[in-house]
């Protein structure tokens, strides 16, 4: 039995939500009452049965919304999704990689085949048969990259790697935490974090750019990020800040429960084959809140983390305007007694 | 400034003599400064084989001092914009082993390293000094247009008129500082304005 694609939009009317099996699956950020920055990196392996960690790439219910979506941000501002001109071979590379595991994952709706360098890709949610000659780039409708990202939930940057560092050369990013491509394209791993505050001290990056430079193929890794956005909107980029910046101040005790939403970003990093570089997928899930307070525990928790977030990160990701409603809205739903240890709903 | 800023705005150092004949020298009003302040330090016949692109900017101030210091090719442009095809093509036909210098206002600096880094060279191999205005250009993140001689915080975009913060965040690609929507969450809240990039 495949999966049943919800009809759904990220702007205007926001129709989007999550199906009950989809809120328990929910990749909730905090195993413990409080949250600061770590270089919370492990392996990339495989996890429970319907948990988001049953494939290594998740598809879920509601990616064709957010093709679609992708979509219409690229017709908008193409600068989204660009690529210097020495990744092409990695886009190849991230094409033969998110093929591969989205058709083990999901054979039902994708299949690859293959007969040397001749290629057919089957795509049944958005109707998709090409065939093509891998590595001929005359053979698709776009550059490798942009033409299987268009089919793949999340962001994606490619970042090279040389002079012991890590170079943002290539991405499609339409669905950001208020970060922009085409400004930090061709930046390396120090300059493109340079913006996030308290983590440089702390060492955060020099241990992660350790790890990350060493990631070998086949090896993948993976870390979470979060963050909040009001409405589920995906694209909070900063090219649209002025549009979707006053959505914030529109947050009231009486619409905390549909309009906040906590966005969680599963990150990964794959060694890449023959570009030897690095693919960085970020994988963007949404849960308004009262989706989420239907986990008792989550509603405990989120709300200690929120009420004790250092001021800075907080502003850094955004929350001053609301952080006290959204606060004193959890506090109900709080009575004080312990949480369990782990990610995970009780 | 001694303000603490962050990793990715650029760092300025005092320009000083590279062992090597190839010497080109790119500069703006105050910026010949630092190219003189290296000729004291430089060894006899240095500028020999020196190429200088210098734009002096409202008056001649400057340039009899550059002159003077017998360079095999002086230029003299009013604006970076009219410098910029000489400056193209003398990085395009460059022999291994040219140093090159950077000395001016932000603005100048980065944007000969802009073109510096298309012709393939590698930023850290380039010596800048800044001197003169702190006036910053910066790239609007709504409309991409590109603001010239920024004096002021936040800052007016010059295309589509957006009241932007100027960060610190800055991208040599571009050779600018991002500007970002101040007042994008309530468009009624107006910061005042200080001149502060002067």
């Amino acid at each position: 039995m495949g999966i049943t694609f919800r009809k759904e939009t990220f702007r205007d009317d926001f129709t989007f939500k999550n199906s009950p099996e989809h809120i328990r699956r929910f990749p909730f950020p905090f195993h413990e009452d409080s949250y600061m920055y770590a270089v919370n990196i492990e392996p990339h392996v495989l996890g429970p049965k319907g948990s988001v960690l049953e494939n290594l790439i998740d598809v879920d219910e509601h990616y064709v919304a957010e093709m679609q979506d992708r979509a219409l941000v690229l017709a908008e501002d193409p600068l989204r999704c660009q690529s210097l001109p020495h990744m092409t071979l990695a886009g190849w590379d991230l094409l033969e990689l998110l093929m591969e595991q989205q058709a083990v994952g999901y054979p039902e709706h994708f299949t690859l085949s293959r007969d040397g360098d001749k290629w057919r890709w089957i795509n049944r949610p958005l109707g998709i048969d090409d065939s093509f000659t891998f590595g001929d780039v005359s053979t698709l409708p776009y550059g490798p990259m942009e033409y299987i990202t268009r089919q793949s939930q999340g962001d994606f940057c490619i970042l090279d790697q040389r002079d012991g560092n890590l170079w943002m050369d290539a991405g499609m990013v339409t669905t950001q935490a208020d970060w922009s491509l085409d400004f930090d394209i061709g930046m390396n791993f120090f300059e493109w974090h340079a913006p996030v505050p308290l983590a440089h001290e702390k060492g955060i990056f020099t241990r992660a750019l350790k790890f990350l430079t060493n990631i070998q193929q086949g090896k993948p890794a993976r870390r979470l990020n979060w963050t909040m956005t009001i409405n589920p909107r995906l694209d909070t980029s900063p090219e649209n800040y002025h549009k979707w910046g006053p959505d914030r101040a529109t947050v009231t005790p009486e619409n905390v429960g549909d309009k906040v939403h906590l966005r969680v970003e599963l990150q990964s990093f794959w060694r890449l084959p023959r570009s030897n570089g690095i693919v960085f997928p970020i994988r963007c899930y949404l849960i308004k809140m009262d989706e989420l307070v239907t986990q008792p525990k989550w509603a405990r928790r989120l709300h200690r983390v929120i009420r004790d977030l250092p001021d800075e990160l907080a502003n850094y990701k955004g929350l001053t305007r609301y952080r006290r409603t959204l606060v004193e809205w959890l506090s109900k739903l709080d009575d004080g007694s312990p949480t369990s240890p782990g990610f995970g709903p009780d | 400034m001694a303000a603490k800023s962050i990793i990715s705005r650029p760092v300025y150092g005092t320009l000083s003599p590279q062992p090597g004949k190839h010497h080109l020298f790119v500069a703006d009003a105050e910026g010949a400064l630092a190219i003189t302040d290296l000729a004291a330090k430089a060894p006899d016949g240095f500028f020999a084989d020196a190429h200088i692109i210098f734009i002096p900017g409202n008056d001649s101030k400057h340039v009899a001092a550059l002159e003077a210091l017998k360079p095999a090719q002086f230029y003299q442009g009013p604006s970076f914009a009219s410098a910029l095809p000489r400056l193209k093509q003398t990085l395009a036909n460059a022999h291994m082993g040219l140093h090159l210098y950077l000395a001016g206002t932000e603005g100048l600096i980065g944007q000969a390293m802009q073109a510096a880094l298309e012709a393939g060279i590698d930023h850290t191999s380039i010596q800048t000094e800044h001197r003169g205005s702190l006036a910053r250009r910066i790239q609007c993140v709504h409309c991409k247009g590109i603001t010239e001689n920024v004096t002021t915080q936040p800052a007016t975009c010059s295309h589509c008129g957006l009241l932007l913060l100027v960060r610190d965040h800055y991208s040599r690609r571009l050779a600018a500082f991002q500007g970002v929507c101040i007042n994008a969450e309530d468009r009624s809240e107006i910061p005042p304005t200080e001149e502060i990039f002067r």
